[in-house]
């Protein structure tokens, strides 16, 4: 059974009183501990897409399940207490966290929402949550402005993996962050994802990171699904004009590996 | 300590921040330096100022000492401009925020309620509300944030609708967060530094309201205020006018002085702002 399922899911907006559809007709799923990535330009509904899967925005049409039921009927309370399965990390890592917080609030937060641990026994499990993402159990007490990028992107994962989700959406969760830095945090993706059995809607623009970590890709343009398939097949072969302008663009190195 | 350095740097908030320290200190001074009750009479009657060193700023009309009645008028000038203008940012920062954050019908109605408080002068609105329900210190509180909180309102809403759609309020949503802890525990305290710059306007303007509502013997009667000393100073305006003039000066220093520590503080605010 997948994870998630999304199916002729449709967002519209109006632009200069003209409506455009932001995301047309797009169907995809996901099965547990897989990645699919979306990929596409901007302007291709990617984000929509992420914040539509999180109903941070609501659809004009279509269905969403997840874990076999469905995410659209759900009711406030309901989906609050469902928000502990399904997670995201965004793309700024500053920018995703209250400027006055401090590392622990940030970890605190989810544990102290969702019931998952006695105010007495947070401290212990946020210090588990930072060792767990490869930070020092000390960067509880620091601002969440004081650390570096990397360090926060690593809480932001903390964070997502703290209600012990089946699914994260990571909106460009790495595009942000310098190239070394890139590599430790896909490495940690990756792990996370083969201990905890994590699922991920990873959103991209970068082909080269999309081939390094995804099992299956939907290529996306102008708001509909262009292409999609297994990751290095796709990216290997494109098919569609969209998807040869993405590897196109990507640098050689990767294009030419076998 | 370089905030400190920043908010000294002007003259003008050297001279706000020095009046408003005579203030406080004269405010906290009164019990202590006219222990008795500063309503009782000290002296003959008329008592122009500097002839008794005693009562070094005269008597008033019923022989009562005006520097005693001026140190505990201020007590009330200070204590009921801070109150109502601490009211007055508490309720409009909440009316603002909610407005803001939940959109929609609660948006409508709560900005229509804040369009009918603007458009009935406030001090009229402080003078009707006096008048029904009677005057007391509370009362007069009261009255003055009801006219003031329509300004804070209106700058919290604006601030919440740039902040609501942050990348971190979203995340608080996915984590589960109940609405009204967004609101208050994630977005109020972003707001509340534009809120706040509002403060010295509100304070002063509260101060010179309650002088108004006591000039018109709205005020709380049990307590010595510098709008009625005015009032009372005004019966014998031609032969006592030092009564009227000393509470009248020591107003427009306490207003002025607040208006410039808090033009002191919003230019430190920038100045450091556009240093980091």
């Amino acid at each position: 059974m997948s994870v998630l399922a999304v199916s002729s899911l449709a967002k519209r907006y109006h632009r200069g009183g003209k409506p455009f559809a932001a995301v047309d007709d797009v169907s995809f799923d996901i099965g547990p501990a897989e990645t699919l990535a979306l990929a596409g330009p901007s302007g291709s509904g990617k984000s929509t897409i992420a914040r539509l899967v999180l109903r941070l925005i609501e659809p004009d049409t279509g269905r969403i399940d997840f874990e076999g039921a469905d995410f659209l009927a759900l009711s406030c309370a309901a989906l609050r207490s469902c928000r502990a399965r399904i997670q995201m990390v965004f793309q700024d890592p500053l920018a995703a966290f209250n400027p006055h917080a401090t590392v622990g609030r940030v970890l605190d937060d989810p544990l102290r929402i969702h019931n998952i641990a006695s105010r007495a026994e947070r401290p212990r499990r946020i210090a588990a949550l930072l060792e767990r993402v490869g930070l020092d159990a000390g960067l509880a007490a620091r601002a969440i402005h004081e650390i570096s990028g990397g360090q926060r992107q690593r809480v932001a994962i903390a964070r997502a993996i703290a209600t012990h989700p089946s699914l994260i959406v990571l909106d460009e969760a790495v595009s942000a962050l310098d190239v070394s830095v890139r590599g430790q945090i896909l490495e940690l993706l990756l792990d996370l994802q083969r201990q905890e059995r994590i699922a991920y809607l990873f959103i991209s623009h970068d082909l080269g990171v999309i081939r390094a970590v995804a099992h299956r890709i939907v290529i996306l343009d102008s708001g509909r699904i262009a292409e999609s398939g297994d990751a290095r097949a796709v990216i290997a072969n494109p098919q569609s004009a969209i998807g040869k302008a993405l590897v196109a663009a990507t640098p050689k190195l990767i294009r030419n590996r076998p | 300590m370089s905030r400190l350095c920043h908010f000294f740097r002007t003259p003008e908030a050297i001279a706000g921040a020095s009046i408003l320290a005579l203030l406080v200190v004269v405010a906290l001074a009164a019990p202590l330096l006219f222990s008795g009750d500063s309503q009782a009479i000290a002296g003959p009657a008329l008592l122009p100022p500097f002839q008794d060193w005693s009562l070094p700023l005269g008597t008033d009309r019923l022989g009562r000492d005006v520097l005693a009645e001026l140190f505990h008028g201020a007590r009330t000038s200070l204590a009921v401009g801070l109150a109502a203008a601490a009211a007055a940012l508490l309720i409009g920062s909440i009316i603002g925020t909610l407005a803001g954050f939940a959109g929609g019908l609660v948006d409508e109605v709560l900005m229509r309620i804040t369009d009918a408080f603007q458009t009935v002068p406030s001090f009229l609105l402080a003078l009707a509300f006096v008048s029904i329900v009677g005057p007391s210190l509370g009362v007069v509180v009261a009255a003055i944030a009801l006219g003031a909180w329509t300004g804070p309102a209106r700058v919290a809403r604006a601030e919440v609708l740039s902040i609501r759609e942050r990348d971190y309020v979203a995340g608080a949503r996915v984590l589960g967060m109940h609405p009204l802890e967004i609101a208050f525990r994630e977005v109020l305290p972003n707001v509340l530094p534009s809120v706040l710059a509002l403060s010295s306007v509100i304070v002063a303007a509260a101060i010179l309201t309650e002088a108004a509502l006591s000039f018109l013997g709205l005020g709380d009667p049990n307590r010595v205020t510098w709008g009625g000393m005015i009032a009372e100073g005004r019966t014998v305006l031609r032969t006592a006018p030092f009564l009227s003039v000393v509470p009248g000066i020591a107003l427009v220093l306490t207003v002025l002085g607040v208006y410039l520590a808090g033009e002191g503080v919003v230019e430190s605010a920038a100045a450091r702002r556009s240093l980091s």
